[in-house]
């Protein structure tokens, strides 16, 4: 029917980003059920969740997610019908079956196989609780979930014919010229083999929306049908009701179909209706023609020809065709029944619209492009020294607010809410603490912050290992929590939320804290830092974060994977983050993450280092000084220090870091800026001038130049030249590794 | 003009499905994701049929179908139910709600087009 790329693929893939949304509310009502909010509605919830998925994996052939889902779904429905009772053991059991669910959707997503026996567990414990819940009902009607086919060549004839029944009734004469005719008992001669019908509808057959017409023009679909209308009931126009059924047909229908398909077409009106059919061959009826003789009143030209609308009147008293049939009593819609949440207003999901992601990038980069451009335009207005009250300045300052606002509505489109990176991370806390034995619950805050789409990506794996480290080394064993006066349970949680411009993600703990005796014992055994080193606590806690760090003294299953705190500082600096620690004996430990907005535009500070235009990321800046020569201290033949508030900070020249000159001497008057580093030390970078601070696009560094040590990325400035970004950490860092740098920063005492 | 079909369910799967199935057949469809928005949108519909989903939030099927059929000018559109259940006594409440017919989930395209051909001609 087709040929053009199947839209069911299409489909498919939607169906599975809907499964993640459903997988998410499944989540939701979950952790509502468990904080003892089983109401009706939130139980719907869940249950529609399951059912939403079932129903689309049905649609997509995907027998184990539909196999899964039903067990799931029966035991939601016998809770929601109050069949079922249950306490948080067996929600912690919906908790797991619901990680098994995502697991299958994904497999089934990416074509992979499921763990068969995690499945069958969870099924297994699924069907406890159902017991003798699981009666027929679970019985699932092969039927129901047979693979839709894929194919959509309906092989039906065009709709068209719908519309152009009336103009063929020459092929068709029976239920247009005939349709009105005496009580039929007469065979046509020409017909072979077939069934004889009747059908008389009750009045709830048109109460239903139901239409004879409609099934007489399907039997003539499958065969060839001689039809007679028996009118004898039919009552004067003017005391016709409307809806009240008057008409009862006799039908012949010649067809090689069976019966079965001959009922098939009645399936919808089989409760409405008094029907007989009954096979019948050659010899059964003798043959008859059409009979014209039929008491018409003259009035009844409504023939029901035209296919929609005409609601053909029967007579109310039926009765002596019913003497022997049972009579249906008509089923009066007399049930309004409406679900519970029928009048409960609730919050709908507003209208959204999928976009291709690729376009969004396009139109970041265009509003970069944008953003580019008013600064080059706003430059051209500076250079061209007009009075700052003119047209075009005015003009000019709107257009730049434009454009940030512009600029600030497309990086909203890109940004997401953590909350389902938060949920993802609640299954870790389930998973890891089975393996360690603890009992550990996830409370989560902020779960509406927005961030970029691209960071949440990338901060999962960081903030799994950071979850792991929580439960496996943070959270103390049980007993000793209880020993330490604290619940049993131990509690993990997780924040997000704006500040000033960024996003800030905690990850805490109520554990034990850092136990910094053993970390700088372990430091120290591991070389990391020189035996008998006097470090502080925020030093000390920040070993946990060097590359080749471990406390675990045994390696866990859990945290012992190879990746330590250092991947997870760099992973989030590499997202243009900070990641930094507090730690409270007793109390528990918390990691900060800073994040920037957006990873496409940055605040900079731009810079002149020998004659070159820099721009250095204002959040690593802490603040900027002008030195005196005499504040400059030497420390050793290479190494000068600064002090700044009674702490000395390293400082480094930035243009023969850079290899841009040969190192400086006289530092009277040199500007500095004071970087920040992750581990709360300082360094203080020598630049030539500051020339503005302002909003730049990030432009990346094709790999044809590497990645040049120092350098994050370019953008082009306001007069179309070209910039470097740099990263003031990374540069710091090297330096710090060649040993151009004190190492520490040493407090002064006294 | 083809002819309007109002289809309404809150899994998007299964309205994208609809959709497509529909309009390959030569329907006009409209889309709603539950009950509450399904009645919305007939206010400026004159479907020749509606399909709809009994599970879904704020208005199951069910109140809309008898929401519906207290429309004067709906009072005789056939509604069709998408069930997964084909169980007897769902078909019962949804006949009792005032529903024209079934459809069991997942629909193949061709059962859904005959459905809506024994409503609709």
């Amino acid at each position: 029917m087709t040929d053009e790329v199947d839209p069911m693929i299409e489909i498919r893939a939607s169906f599975f980003v809907e499964c993640e949304e459903l997988l998410e509310s499944l989540q939701d009502g979950l952790q509502l059920m468990d904080d003892g909010q089983s109401d009706d509605e939130t139980i719907n919830v869940v249950f529609r969740a399951i059912h939403s998925i079932k129903g689309g994996a049905g649609a997509f052939g995907l027998e184990e997610l539909v196999r899964f889902a039903h067990q799931f779904e029966s035991v939601l429905d016998g809770v929601r019908s109050h069949t079922i009772l249950v306490d948080r053991t067996d929600i912690a059991i919906f908790f797991q079956a619901s990680d098994i669910l995502a697991d299958l959707v994904r497999a089934a997503r990416d074509d992979e196989p499921a763990d068969q026996e995690k499945v069958q567990s969870i099924l297994d414990k699924l069907s406890v609780i159902l017991g003798d819940n699981a009666q027929e009902e679970d019985e699932v009607d092969a039927s129901d979930f047979q693979p839709m086919g894929i194919a959509l060549d309906l092989g039906l004839p065009e709709l068209s014919d719908n519309e152009s029944v009336d103009t063929d009734t020459q092929h068709e004469p029976a239920i247009t010229t005939d349709a009105i005719s005496a009580p039929g008992n007469e065979k046509p001669e020409h017909f072979l083999e077939g069934f004889k019908i009747f059908f008389q509808p009750d009045s709830s057959l048109y109460e239903t929306g139901n239409e004879p017409l409609h099934l007489l023009k399907l039997l003539r679909e499958i065969g060839e049908v001689d039809v007679s209308c028996d009118t004898s009931n039919l009552k004067s126009l003017s005391e016709l009701e409307e809806e009240k059924s008057y008409l009862a047909w006799t039908i012949y229908l010649a067809t090689d179909e069976d019966e079965a398909s001959v009922r098939d077409i009645f399936d919808f009106v089989a409760d409405l209706c008094k029907l007989d059919i009954s096979p019948i061959s050659n010899s059964t009826l003798p043959p008859s023609n059409k009979t014209d003789d039929a008491p018409l009143s003259s009035e009844l030209s409504i023939v029901p020809t035209a296919s929609e609308t005409v609601v053909p009147p029967a007579p109310p008293q039926i009765s002596q065709n019913t003497a022997d049939l049972p009579v249906r009593k008509s089923t009066v819609p007399t049930l309004p029944k409406t679900n519970t949440d029928n009048n409960k207003p609730s919050n709908k999901p507003r209208p959204t619209v999928r976009v291709d992601l690729e376009r969004i990038d396009r139109l970041v980069n265009l509003v970069g492009e944008l953003v580019i451009n008013q600064a080059m335009i706003s430059q051209s207005v500076t250079d061209a020294d007009l009075p700052s009250n003119s047209a075009i300045s005015a003009g000019l300052d709107e257009f730049m607010q434009l454009t940030r606002d512009i600029q600030d509505s497309v990086m909203m489109i890109r940004a997401q809410p953590v909350k389902s990176l938060f949920q993802r991370m609640s299954r870790i806390i389930r998973e890891s603490s089975a393996m360690v034995g603890k009992s550990v619950c996830l409370k989560t805050d902020g779960e509406n912050t927005e961030v970029d789409k691209t960071v949440i990506e990338r901060l999962a794996d960081p903030l799994t290992h950071m979850i792991r480290n929580a439960v496996d080394h943070g959270i103390e064993k049980e007993e000793d929590r209880l020993n330490a006066d604290k619940p049993a349970e131990g509690i993990v949680t997780l924040m997000a939320s704006h500040r000033s411009g960024r996003v800030i993600i905690e990850v805490s703990d109520d554990g034990a804290g850092i136990n910094r005796e053993r970390v700088l014992q372990i430091a120290m055994d591991k070389g990391l830092v020189a035996e008998n080193s006097q470090l502080s606590d925020t030093e000390i806690d920040n070993l946990l974060f060097l590359p080749g760090f471990s406390t675990a003294s045994e390696v866990s299953d859990l945290s012992g994977r190879g990746v330590g705190m250092d991947v997870v500082k760099s992973s989030i600096i590499a997202l243009g983050g900070r990641v930094t620690i507090q730690s409270e004996p007793g109390q528990g430990t918390k990691f900060t993450i800073s994040l920037p907005l957006t990873l496409a535009v940055l605040d900079g500070m731009v810079i002149e280092v020998a004659k070159q235009i820099l721009v250095v990321p204002l959040n690593a800046i802490a603040e900027t000084l002008t030195l005196t020569q005499e504040s400059v201290l030497p420390l050793g033949p290479n190494n000068r220090v600064i002090k700044v508030r009674d702490v000395f900070v390293p400082l480094l020249d930035l243009g023969s870091e850079l290899g841009f000159r040969a190192p400086l001497n006289n530092f009277d008057n040199a500007v500095v800026l004071l970087i920040s580093q992750e581990n709360g030390t300082q360094a203080a970078l020598v630049v030539d001038a500051i020339q503005d601070q302002r909003q730049v696009v990030i432009k990346g560094l094709q790999n044809t130049f590497g990645r040049p040590s120092g350098v994050a990325a370019a953008t082009i400035l306001g007069d179309g030249k070209i910039a470097l970004i740099l990263d003031p950490i990374d540069i710091v860092s090297s330096a710090e590794s060649a040993g151009n740098l004190a190492q520490n920063n040493l407090q002064l005492t006294g | 003009m083809s002819l309007q079909i109002l289809a309404v369910d809150d899994s998007r799967t299964i309205r994208d499905m609809l959709n497509l199935t529909l309009s390959q057949a030569g329907f006009n469809p409209h889309l709603a994701d539950d009950g509450i928005h399904g009645l919305e949108l007939l206010e400026g519909l004159t479907p020749g049929a509606i399909i709809t989903d009994i599970n879904m939030p704020r208005m199951d099927g069910f109140g809309f179908i008898d929401a519906v059929r207290k429309i004067e000018k709906h009072r005789a559109t056939p509604i069709l139910v998408l069930t997964t259940e084909s169980a007897p006594e769902l078909k019962k409440r949804a006949r009792d709600a005032g529903a024209t017919g079934w459809i069991v989930k997942p629909f193949e395209p061709k059962k859904l087009v005959r459905a809506l051909q024994m409503v609709t001609g």
